[in-house]
């Protein structure tokens, strides 16, 4: 309970902050709308996406149910390829598989492409307590590294940022590599950004990207990108290693085109990513290129126990993001506010699965249940219904405050008793009526500040309809 | 109207909603209007109070059970059971039967209920094949899609459809019509800040449309609505889909003083 009131505070602090904070707000209302747009003339130029979804749908569902056979025979795949597979248990464990392998293959510098499991596993910072360079590829993720922070949104990390602040976070990181103007264009952005880059692609030793989905079938790996960064990342280093979960399994490349179908065009409204790649392992003696060593590490951190429970469908989630662009609660206090790597719904109802209530209390509880979520998901994951079951589990633990929880069951007892509950009413409603007929709303309603702080509250008629009802009936 | 002499009439059982009872009873006599001129007979039974949803939305489960079991045993004669919300609909025939999945007494009763419970517009369009109704509204007016009755029961034509009815009244759509105002039930007095960000929003939208009437067929989502326009000074004039109607709106509109102000 004590560390669960303390997080209210500091989701509350963190919401606040978020709401108050001008340039979130400037870039979350230019971003709002965009993905939504785009989705829809995807979907529009595509007749059969609904069919599709629930395609993917079932094609995850069935993974989920072989779960176990699917990563055995993806294993036995990847190791046919020369590859290995490094099994993790918790976030901990994958980074130590992580670090050791850089350490054995002597790695100064390491690239990154986008990987949400690296950012759970909090990678980039232990690879750095082991000495390491660590170089965030992706666009996104390259201004949040340089800003120090965490992405705020799993497919457009830096999406909560405006472009001024990533001018001046440019200049103030790049203009000791001679890039002394300010650049203030998209375009120049990006070529700055693309010229910085490059030098570290070829130097890094080490290159670690994440996975879209792995092939059983074949042993592959997928990533979908808009930059190509991923495929420099896993091609020139050394080694390469992927980061995902074990959800992240499909069983066959005729699976993928399924998927990738929904993925893009729920993501970012492409029919495609720019990049569609798939990497089956190291260099073949045919290859002229390509890394010398493949490892995948497979991270459960709380997925197997979700397997087995009421939330197996959030393990559905292929990521595309679409649940955030959609969450007007998400577009109003960012990705931030949330408190760790997955936020909007997606991250609402994974987080307390990963890591427990104790940090999350409220974030089953800060949202609408307006269900756009669950209407707009590629797998249809019952995402605001998740969200409410939360709330029943944290009601029948105890995790909600004392207070709230006794006025809701006093209510609950009265409106149980019709007669009483309208006797009971009658007179706030009467005293509402008095004072606010004149004007129409009051403007302050005791014990509801929160609401008449920014809104007024309209008044009540002053009697009840089933009591006006059935005196006129009664009269009548 | 004599619909009740009319023998062979479709009887349906009124839940007016705690909302509506308690705050804004004109919808009430508007969603009997509307109901009668169908060709309705209506019965409003003096055991209701709420469908449970705060007590849901809460995690309450205990508290939910104990409600439904109330609504449904006082709607259990009516051949259907009208409401003026979308989302108490929604509660009623999606969330009840879930609730009693241990129980399959209750739980054939409560689909039972979920079975012959619709919302006020799109009962009057699919099941009484209602295709204009009596009303006159002078004004420009957008339409609020609030989140349940649309994403949960497909309530979207149904209302414009007899909105389209009425004379004098121009329908004009703003942007964002389906996204959420903010309100959310408990939501908007434990999450005030969100709540505020959200419904700033919808009032912009409703600005940049140039209407002077939001309609809307759920009092939850309008009370907010109005309450934000009215602190933020917005000429607009606020009502429940049903008031219009039924043509109930010679009086005050949500928020409106008797005074007219």
């Amino acid at each position: 309970m004590s560390a669960a009131a303390s997080q209210k505070v500091a989701f509350r602090e963190r919401t606040t902050r978020a709401l108050r904070d001008s340039n979130l707000q400037q870039a979350m209302g230019k971003a709002r709308g965009g993905f939504i747009e785009k989705r829809l003339e995807a979907m529009a130029a595509l007749p059969e996406f609904d069919e599709t979804r629930d395609a993917a749908r079932d094609i995850k569902d069935h993974v989920l149910a072989n779960l176990d056979g699917y990563l055995e025979l993806y294993e036995q795949k990847v190791i046919e390829n020369g590859g290995q597979v490094h099994w993790a248990r918790t976030a901990e464990e994958a980074c130590q598989i992580v670090a050791d392998i850089c350490r054995e293959a002597n790695a100064q510098v390491v690239t990154k492409g986008k990987s949400m499991v690296s950012e759970e596993m909090h990678l980039n910072s232990v690879l750095e307590a082991a000495g390491l360079k660590v170089v965030e590829t992706d666009l996104g993720e390259y201004i949040v590294q340089l800003a120090g922070e965490t992405p705020s949104h799993i497919i457009a990390p830096a999406v909560h940022k405006t472009r001024e602040q990533i001018t001046e976070l440019f200049h103030e990181h790049h203009s000791k590599l001679g890039y002394t103007d300010r650049v203030t264009q998209r375009e120049a952005l990006v070529n700055e950004a693309r010229s910085v880059l490059r030098g570290t692609f070829v130097t890094a030793d080490v290159g670690i990207t994440g996975a879209n989905f792995l092939v059983a079938e074949t042993g592959a790996n997928i990533i979908v990108t808009n930059e190509g960064n991923g495929d420099l990342t896993s091609s020139l280093p050394r080694v390469h290693i992927v980061t995902a979960g074990i959800e992240k399994v499909i069983p066959s490349l005729d699976d993928l085109s399924v998927l990738l179908r929904v993925l893009a065009r729920s993501a970012t409204g492409q029919e495609m990513s720019a990049y569609t790649s798939l990497y089956s392992g190291p260099r073949q003696d045919t290859d002229s290129e390509g890394p010398e060593a493949y490892h995948v590490v497979l991270l459960d951190n709380g997925r197997s126990t979700m397997l087995g429970g009421d939330y197996r469908p959030m393990l559905r989630c292929i990521r595309c993001g679409a649940c955030l662009n959609h969450c007007p609660v998400y577009s109003a206090i960012g990705g931030h506010a949330y408190g760790w790597v997955y936020s909007g719904p997606m991250g609402s109802v994974l987080t307390p699965l990963l890591n427990g209530f104790d940090d999350s209390v409220d974030l089953p509880n800060a949202c609408t249940l307006n269900g756009r979520c669950k209407a707009v998901c590629p797998v249809r994951i019952p995402l605001s219904d998740l969200l409410l079951k939360h709330r029943l589990e944290q009601y029948r633990r105890r995790l909600t405050p004392l207070f709230g929880r006794f006025l809701v069951r006093a209510w609950a007892w009265v409106a149980t008793r019709p007669r009483l509950y309208q006797g009971l009413m009658a007179l706030p409603l009467w005293l509402m009526h008095r004072r606010g007929r004149r004007r129409g709303a009051l403007e302050h309603i005791p014990f509801a500040g929160g609401w008449t702080d920014s809104r007024d509250f309209p008044t009540p008629a002053g009697r009840s309809f089933i009591r006006q009802w059935h005196s006129r009936k009664g009269k009548s | 109207m004599n619909s009740d002499k009319i023998k062979t009439s479709t009887q349906v059982g009124l839940f007016v909603t705690c909302l509506a009872d308690l705050i804004r009873p004109q919808i009430g006599f508007a969603a009997v209007a509307l109901l009668e001129h169908a060709g309705c007979t209506v019965r409003v039974p003096r055991n209701q109070t709420c469908c449970g949803q705060p007590a849901l939305n809460s995690g309450d489960s205990v508290s939910t059970i104990a409600i439904a079991k109330t609504v449904i045993k006082t709607f259990a004669q009516d051949d259907y059971v009208i409401a003026p919300s979308g989302s108490c609909v929604d509660t009623i025939c999606h969330k009840y039967p879930e609730l009693f999945h241990n129980d399959a007494l209750w739980a054939g009763r409560a689909r039972a209920l979920a079975a012959k419970t619709w919302e006020l517009t799109s009962f009057l369009v699919e099941v009484m094949e209602l295709q204009q109704v009596e009303a006159t509204y002078d004004g420009v007016c957008s339409y609020h899609d609030s989140c349940s009755g649309l994403r949960e029961l497909g309530i979207h034509d149904q209302p414009r459809q007899l909105l389209a009815s009425v004379v004098g009244l121009e329908l004009k759509e703003m942007n964002e019509n389906n996204v959420c105002c903010g309100f959310g039930g408990l939501f908007s007095v434990k999450y005030p800040d969100i709540s505020t960000r959200m419904v700033s929003n919808k009032c912009a939208n409703i600005g940049h449309s140039g209407v002077d009437t939001l309609l809307g067929g759920d009092l939850g989502c309008l009370l907010n609505i109005a309450g934000r326009l009215r602190r933020e000074g917005a000429p607009v004039r606020v009502f429940h889909v049903a008031e219009v109607l039924a043509g109930m709106t010679d009086g005050p509109a949500i928020g409106e003083g008797e005074s007219g102000s």
